[in-house]
């Protein structure tokens, strides 16, 4: 249960930083809000975003949405995509990296289009997702086309051990499925079909027409001495 | 056991669409409370004594009469982050019932005359985000949002805002903080978002299975509803039951049952020949419970006389397998993750916890940090603008306090198998602090 402790970067000096120790460019000025005329924005982007903030009473509300929008399109929030969403939001781009760095499922380093987050929290963990977890890096290797992380409860401990593939959640898992969806994925096919919770019951087993749930527990316990 | 009312028709097929849910009496208890007055939905609300059911468990009813009255623009938020681990009941609510939220947030916001409402789901919650955006827009073309809803005087818009991943976005002002599209840091209190919450205005806020309650205690009456369950913890509750257990997953249960009768009984319990060494009762922010506290009636006041807390309702169980060291490793490691970095004792307690609890895994540690890890949890507790800090304090102070001997002698096992020689720390001056270290000398 103690895997190594690759959650937060840390670079020389222990800062969590990147570039922390680069040199200042002195004479540039601080970059201001993004000239219309010289940001080129997609045009579907741009109508994501400004639909987005015509939905709101105070148009900043849009902008976590309108980095969802930006993410999806450039794979990560790239200091072009923030660019992007500073022009139509009217914001300055640091106002918007400010954001993009506080949450999680922003990325401001370029990641795999293929998303799998593998929840590592206490109870999947108490089922053996520390083990899931290395079993998904190993399986997808060093293919720059996934992004592979140990995340953070992800809000379905009834599965557990489970992942978020491209959104999707899938459990319980067993270590042999880590190949599986990685070949499903580099296929372009739905992810193990069977194991989506979409497709799950209650597990109260009084819910009118609901069946009880399978009763075949997962047997990922970790060995405590391996 | 009682008759279930959130979960009773919960697998329906269909049954997020509006025409099934309408089939299945959804929207009736709307047009009904549509018709009382306001006031007459608010007495009904107090009268059921509903407490959240996100965590705090503040009465509901009240939470509706402190927004001031007038004709200021005033809001209501669902919290939909659900971002306590162990804690997955809303999920299920969201993603088979999204009307039965939908109907309830009308209800509340009619009662405490709001009129724009939003979701905050976390963002993780892609699928579930996509289903109710759709049970939205099938209640906007139904007229049950919109102006003047079912002709009466009551007018609600209603957005989902989807979160990007920051389990301090649960927090209700660092969600409100998300919510106006900045950095999710809590902010301080007073003024409480009821006088002062998003966009500086009067705002109400409730955890989804508090608002997909309202419907039945309008069905019901909130007299009628305030006999199930215990006297001070009305209703039912959705428990999500997770870790070593055979069966995990969510239960509707009255408040008041033993709690024996929802890990072993509905759960199943742990694996044969496995004993339950300690549960969170509320989520991993509640301080740990042993096995000899199974028997305690599952509500919020029983579990607050044992020194812990309901919370959310999400136990999490932990057997005899699995050492308490990493189960506190691995919290502290979340918490660490998760603080904002706003207030200083949450920041850095959070960061030495790990870093001393690694010290504890390693064998590096003697008994006095144990002293020193409780030291920290006590100077974090209260002193932060939200309870973050908190969350990750009370339990790592009750299982240090609970399982000292279980740590001790972790520490001198690994000291041993690193090799790192006799301890060097000063046993009389420990033994006179805290009497003989027990296990350690074994």
């Amino acid at each position: 249960m103690t895997p190594p402790d690759s959650s937060i970067a840390r670079y020389e000096h222990g800062s969590r930083i990147p570039g922390w120790d680069d040199a200042v460019d002195l004479a540039k000025d601080p970059a201001g809000i993004p000239d219309p005329a010289l940001t080129p924005v997609p045009a579907e982007l741009r109508a994501a975003i400004e639909a987005s903030m015509a939905k709101y009473p105070d148009f900043r509300s849009a902008a976590i949405p309108a980095l969802h929008a930006a993410q999806e399109l450039h794979g990560w929030c790239s200091p072009e995509a923030i660019e992007q969403v500073a022009c139509v939001m009217r914001l300055t781009p640091a106002y918007l990296t400010a954001v993009a760095t506080f949450y999680d499922m922003f990325s401001t380093v370029p990641v795999g289009r293929q998303t799998v987050y593998v929840c590592t929290n206490i109870s999947c963990s108490l089922r053996g997702a520390d083990a899931l977890y290395a079993a998904m890096q190993d399986a997808a290797g060093d293919d720059p086309d996934f992004n592979v992380r140990a995340f953070e409860c992800l809000g379905a401990c009834d599965i557990a051990p489970m992942a978020s593939v491209n959104g999707a959640y899938v459990g319980p898992l067993e270590l042999a499925d880590a190949e599986t969806i990685v070949a499903q994925l580099r296929a372009g096919e739905d992810v193990l079909p069977d194991k989506q919770l979409l497709r799950r019951k209650v597990a109260d087993p009084r819910a009118a027409s609901g069946p009880a749930p399978s009763t075949a527990a997962p047997t990922l316990f970790e060995d405590e001495d391996a | 056991m009682t008759e279930l009312l959130l979960f009773r028709d919960i697998d329906e097929p269909g049954l997020a669409t509006i025409d099934v849910y309408k089939r299945r009496g959804g929207y009736q208890s709307l047009e009904r409370a549509l018709r009382m007055p306001r006031e007459e939905v608010l007495q009904n609300l107090l009268d059921s004594g509903l407490r959240g059911r996100g965590g705090a468990g503040f009465a509901m009813g009240k939470k509706v009469s402190f927004l001031p009255k007038g004709t200021i623009d005033k809001y209501l938020v669902c919290n939909a982050d659900e971002s306590e681990p162990g804690t997955f009941k809303d999920r299920e609510l969201m993603q088979k019932s999204p009307h039965m939220l939908v109907e309830g947030m009308i209800i509340a916001a009619y009662a405490a005359d709001a009129n724009r409402s939003f979701i905050y789901i976390r963002g993780e919650y892609e699928q579930q985000a996509e289903i109710l955006e759709r049970a939205i827009a099938e209640a906007e073309a139904a007229g049950y949002l919109g102006e003047r809803i079912l002709g009466s005087d009551h007018s609600q818009s209603l957005v989902l805002h989807r979160g990007a991943g920051a389990y301090i976005c649960g927090e209700e002002t660092g969600l409100l903080d998300s919510l106006e599209g900045k950095r999710g840091n809590p902010r301080l209190k007073p003024p409480f978002p009821a006088n002062q919450g998003l966009y500086q205005g009067p705002t109400l806020i409730n955890n989804v299975e508090t608002l997909a309650t309202v419907p039945t205690i309008i069905k019901l009456g909130g007299a009628e509803y305030a006999k199930l369950g215990t006297e001070t913890s009305t209703g039912t509750k959705l428990v999500s039951v997770s870790g070593n257990v055979q069966r995990p997953g969510n239960y509707e249960i009255e408040l008041g049952i033993p709690s024996r009768e929802i890990i072993y009984g509905l759960a199943g319990g742990p694996e044969p020949g496995r004993e339950v060494k300690l549960w969170f009762p509320g989520g991993s922010s509640s301080p740990v419970l042993e096995a000899k506290d199974l028997d305690l009636p599952y509500d919020f006041d029983s579990m607050a006389k044992a020194g812990s807390m309901l919370g959310s309702g999400a136990i999490i169980v932990v057997d005899d397998s699995v050492r308490v060291v990493d189960v506190a490793l691995k919290l502290a490691k979340f918490y660490r993750h998760e603080s904002c970095g706003k207030c200083t004792p949450c920041r850095e307690g959070t960061n030495w916890t790990v870093k001393m609890l690694q010290r504890v895994e390693s064998g590096e540690a003697t008994p006095m940090d144990l002293d020193i890890i409780a030291s920290v949890q006590d100077q974090i507790m209260g002193n932060c603008l939200c309870v973050l800090g908190d969350a990750m304090a009370m339990p790592v102070a009750s299982m240090v306090k609970k399982f000292r001997g279980e740590f001790e002698a972790h520490i001198e096992e690994r000291r041993a198998a690193a090799g790192l020689g006799a301890p060097h720390f000063d046993a009389p001056l420990d033994a006179a602090l805290h009497g003989a270290p027990s296990g350690v000398h074994a």
